[in-house]
């Protein structure tokens, strides 16, 4: 079986921190990391070649530094790996993401399944998974827990808000995976030692042959206006009353303030 | 402090750095409170690719030395040595094929523990040979092809667990220490049992047991070495396996002062941290430099016995002593910085305490080194007097 | 020229519609108001006979509905090939999508077929009436900074809007709205994907590592016999239940549900500390909360450091009045 896994390198969410005054992330000295929702959906590429043999390839579009998070891929099993960067592809938002990694998904080879994590964690959107499979006009299934080969094609499991769905695609398919389906494999010395060693392979526009209005910022349709800091305030209230019920009041009050319920 | 790694070695840290803190550390206390095996995190070294380090590439191993293992226990004693010594035991019963057994012993039982399928352990102690390894009563009597094995071994880890044993038994009792010899063992020989598992103050993640051999057979192909060479084996043996203890103190030590450290930042008494306070800041201060110390004799050690050094009882017997009783030490000091709530199960502290105490016991008490180590200084002297 | 309409996905489960699109509905007509445009709903069923109506009293005054067997339920081929004509066809301004499962799912498939902007989970939406464009509004970095995202050259300008933000304002029961009979031909979309079965989880308890919501209970709460409280406020949150280390060396409440150093390391988005005095062992494992409340008599107890909001008080008479002031809100 030849299977892709769509990673992002992310910053290590536990460790950023936030500058009140500019509203910037704090990325010096925070560690960049594979992004976690990501790891699931390499443990199930690892997971299907284990059971039906063939080969994972890891493929990422950022910076050249994201080449780290590729050779963790490769330290943990995985077989290939592809960076797909360029200047020109900065400011992308998931459209223009979609358009790029799905032409490089294609240019490195004919992948049985193209496989995603749920939502990277920096942005959360989860929109690259079905956007690639669109472009690439396979199926795609979102939420995937469990994956196993068919005559056909694959049939999945998929999570719903209410319990699970099974559902069979026919031929190749993306499906974007939920943390639920596993825990990734830790890497191995071997492994580690090939990732120091491996060969990445680097594509940039050009090589993947973009149209360029479709690329970076200009092939993004979204823009963000401002950013900016979200109305909790880390300076605690206090709520203190005679009668019980006022206080219940209050606290709701303040937590439908924040959209917390 | 630059320890001068090789970037292999890095990995090795990162690696068991990270089976540490996401394995181990989160099961210690389980394990250590209702006495679990951990088969599982075996399981997860083993896939790692950690079990064959020191085991060379032609038997499935990493081909590394001492220093490569060590780098791994002393990881994996940070979060608990009940597990770092399950894992280090199988080095200690391994050893003696690998430097004494013939090239068909090898073959058949290195890649089995350098791929973590299998287990081993050694039996050297007795009831009655404990520091004194001279006083051992188990016997082995050549009939045709088969070594007949009778007596008892105590307290040996992974005993039960493991499948493969290195026996010390006596084939000639009337020449003494000279008429020992060493035996490879599996599990499931006939006349070969195990005593039930000893209930322990710490290490309570591994198995202690009995090996008791009642007319077991063992083929006569399973003798390492000659006969009569069981003493110099089981010797060699704890000369060589002596730094996996000193790197078990290091662990243990560094895992506490962090803990230490980091419960005085947090914890506040008269309005500071207890940080803040000098006498904890001189504790924080000797167990800093003492596990430094340690570890760089370890680690000189370590380097010295894989640049091929032949004689370095002396280097292991110090860096076992000097390591372990530096363990006890900063576990001592580190239950007291944490105070009431370190003499609570709920902190990690309390079982380091009672982990610490067998480092000094087990692999040569520290008595015992400290008499290898004063034999050697003397005898060097007189050698420079002549 | 586009359409000067607002649309939401109407997302319905074997003819019920989804409180998310009512939400979504009533939030629409306030961004109707504010901008004039017209406030639509599109409507994928295999029979939309007992739909329509609530698509009008939420303020739908347009609905396209494509009716055909295929669209029973949702299929993403077939959904996002019946939604991408209708949007290249009828040009709308803006489509809203709930971050349902399927609307997150379905809504990043149409943003690249018709090339629109796509904002993912908006906690918030306004609309610019200069420069006459949607606001939205999200949360990004585990909600610890806010981001206002536009859509300026393309369009419609999409988004999945969080559910549960929006409240629900129903105009009547008989509103007039008009019904936009769309044809549906999927003869020419390959059925690449089938739905082969269907299980429905009774979810009774929630795990905590992966729970939003958190109701822990410690020492203060006083016995076994009051956890109940405890549990039936969580069940009315969706919340799991958690517990201090001192609740389970008692025995009152079985291990798997210690927060703390040697229980579990949570990290919802609220977590409600009942009666837990915050020992350094137990804030260890939940301090990383997006948002904490805590309930406890003693104003001087540590938890409340940690806290975003403290409310000080007995936890037997808040709790329950906090279940059934909430419990009141649903309705």
């Amino acid at each position: 079986m030849n299977i892709a896994v769509c990673i992002k390198q992310v910053p290590d969410s536990d460790k950023v921190t936030i500058d009140r005054e500019t509203n910037r992330l704090n990325r010096t000295g925070v560690p960049s990391v594979i992004n976690p929702f990501d790891e699931n959906a390499i443990e199930l590429g690892l997971q299907l070649k284990d059971k039906y043999g063939g080969k994972v390839t890891v493929i990422t579009m950022g910076p050249p530094q994201a080449e780290q998070a590729l050779r963790d891929c490769i330290a943990v099993g995985a077989d290939d790996a592809y960076l797909i960067t360029d200047r020109k592809f900065a400011g992308a938002d998931t459209w223009a993401t979609s358009y790029t990694l799905s032409l490089a998904v294609q240019k490195a080879g004919n992948f049985d399944v193209v496989l995603f994590g749920k939502q990277a964690i920096d942005g959360d959107t989860a929109q690259v998974g079905p956007g690639v499979a669109y472009f690439m006009d396979i199926p795609v299934i979102t939420y995937v827990k469990e994956a196993e080969k068919t005559d056909k094609g694959f049939k999945v499991k998929r999570v719903t808000e209410e319990g699970y769905q099974v559902w069979e695609v026919d031929g190749q398919a993306a499906f974007t995976v939920v943390k639920e389906a596993n825990t990734m494999r830790l890497p191995s010395l071997k492994g580690k030692m090939r990732a120091k060693s491996a060969t990445i392979t680097t594509w940039g526009a050009d090589d993947i042959g973009v149209e360029e209005e479709k690329i970076g910022l200009k092939g993004s349709p979204t823009i963000v206006r401002k950013v900016f800091s979200p109305p909790i305030k880390t300076n605690r209230e206090t709520i203190q009353n005679e009668d019980p019920k006022q206080s219940v009041k209050e606290l709701l009050g303040k937590l439908k303030e924040r959209k917390l319920i | 402090m630059e320890y001068f790694l090789t970037d292999e070695q890095k990995m090795i840290v990162e690696l068991s750095r990270k089976i540490t803190d996401e394995l181990i550390i989160p099961e210690r206390a389980r394990l250590d409170q209702e006495e679990i095996f951990p088969t599982e995190i075996l399981k997860k070294i083993a896939e790692a690719d950690l079990y064959g380090l020191y085991i060379p590439e032609a038997y499935g191993g990493f081909g590394g030395g001492v220093m490569d293992f060590i780098l791994a226990v002393e990881e994996f004693s940070r979060g608990c040595i009940g597990v770092s010594v399950s894992f280090a035991a199988n080095a200690l019963g391994i050893y003696p094929v690998l430097a004494f057994g013939t090239e068909e012993q090898k073959q058949k039982y290195l890649p089995a523990i350098a791929a973590g399928t299998k287990q081993a352990a050694f039996g050297l102690t007795e009831a009655n040979a404990g520091s004194d390894a001279g006083g051992v009563q188990t016997t082995a009597e050549l009939k045709g092809d088969y070594y007949i094995l009778n007596g008892t071994k105590q307290w040996i880890t992974n005993g039960g667990e493991a499948d493969t044993y290195t026996v010390i038994a006596m084939t000639d009792k009337a020449k003494g220490a000279r008429g020992a010899s060493a035996f490879i063992v599996e599990k499931g020989t006939e006349g070969f049992t195990f005593g039930k598992k000893e209930d322990k103050l710490g290490i309570r993640a591994s198995a202690t047991r009995e090996l008791v051999f009642q007319d077991c057979k063992v083929p006569k192909a399973n003798l390492l070495g000659k006969e009569g060479m069981g003493f110099i084996v089981a010797m060699k043996n704890l000369d060589h396996s002596r730094p996996g203890i000193a790197a078990q103190g290091v662990g243990l030590a560094q895992g506490a002062m962090e803990a230490a450290i980091k419960y005085s930042r947090e914890r506040v008494q008269f309005g500071k941290p207890i940080s803040a306070f000098q006498a904890n800041q001189h504790k924080i201060a000797n167990m800093a430099t003492e596990i430094e110390a340690a570890r760089c004799l370890l680690y000189a050690t370590a380097r010295t016995i894989d640049a091929g050094i032949k004689d370095f009882s002396m280097e292991s017997a110090m860096c076992k002593l000097y390591a372990t009783d530096v363990a006890n030490k900063v576990a001592n000091e580190a239950l007291q910085i944490f105070g009431g709530y370190g003499y609570m199960r709920e902190y990690p502290v309390e079982k380091m305490f009672r982990d610490a105490k067998i480092l000094q016991i087990y692999e040569g008490t520290n008595e015992i080194q400290r008499n290898v180590i004063a034999l050697d200084a003397i005898k060097k002297s007189a050698k420079q007097d002549k | 020229m586009s359409n000067k309409e607002i649309w939401v996905f109407a997302e319905q489960r074997e003819g019920v519609l989804s409180n998310a699109t009512l939400e979504l509905l009533s939030e629409g007509q306030i961004l109707a108001k504010k901008s004039g445009y017209t406030l639509c709903a599109m409507l994928l069923s295999s029979d939309d006979t007992n739909l329509l109506q609530g698509l009008y009293n939420y303020g739908a005054k347009k609905v396209y509905s494509a009716v055909d067997k295929k669209l029973a339920f949702y299929q993403n081929d077939y959904y996002s090939k019946v939604i991408s004509d209708l949007i290249n066809e009828n040009k709308p301004e803006i489509v809203l999508y709930g971050a349902t499962s399927v609307g997150r799912s379905l809504a990043p498939t149409i943003a690249v077929m018709v090339y629109a902007g796509l904002t993912a989970d908006c906690t918030e939406l306004d609309f610019d009436t200069e420069q006459m464009l949607l606001l939205q509004t999200r949360p990004a970095f585990g909600g610890n900074i806010m981001a206002t995202i536009l859509c300026p050259n393309h369009r419609p300008q999409m988004s999945t809007v969080r559910p549960n933000v929006f409240k629900k304002t129903k105009l009547s029961e008989n509103e007039k709205g008009e019904k936009v009979a769309v044809k549906v031909d999927l003869s020419k979309v390959k059925e690449r994907m089938r739905l082969i079965e269907e299980t429905i989880e009774e979810m009774d308890a929630v795990d905590l590592c992966e729970a939003e919501f958190i109701v822990s209970g410690g020492r203060g709460i006083g016995g076994p016999e009051n956890f109940p409280k405890i549990q039936a406020l969580a069940k009315e949150l969706g919340a799991a239940v958690g517990a201090s280390r001192a609740t389970v060396d008692a025995g009152w409440i079985a291990h798997f549900h210690q927060v703390g150093q040697t229980g579990k390391t949570v990290c919802p988005k609220v977590y409600i500390a009942c009666g837990i005095s915050g020992a350094i062992q137990h804030l260890a494992g939940m301090q990383s909360s997006d948002f904490i409340v805590a309930i406890n008599k003693d104003p001087q107890a540590p938890i409340f450091d940690v806290a975003d909001i403290g409310v000080v008080g007995d936890l037997h008479e808040i709790v329950p009045e906090l279940t059934s002031q909430i419990k009141a809100l649903k309705k």
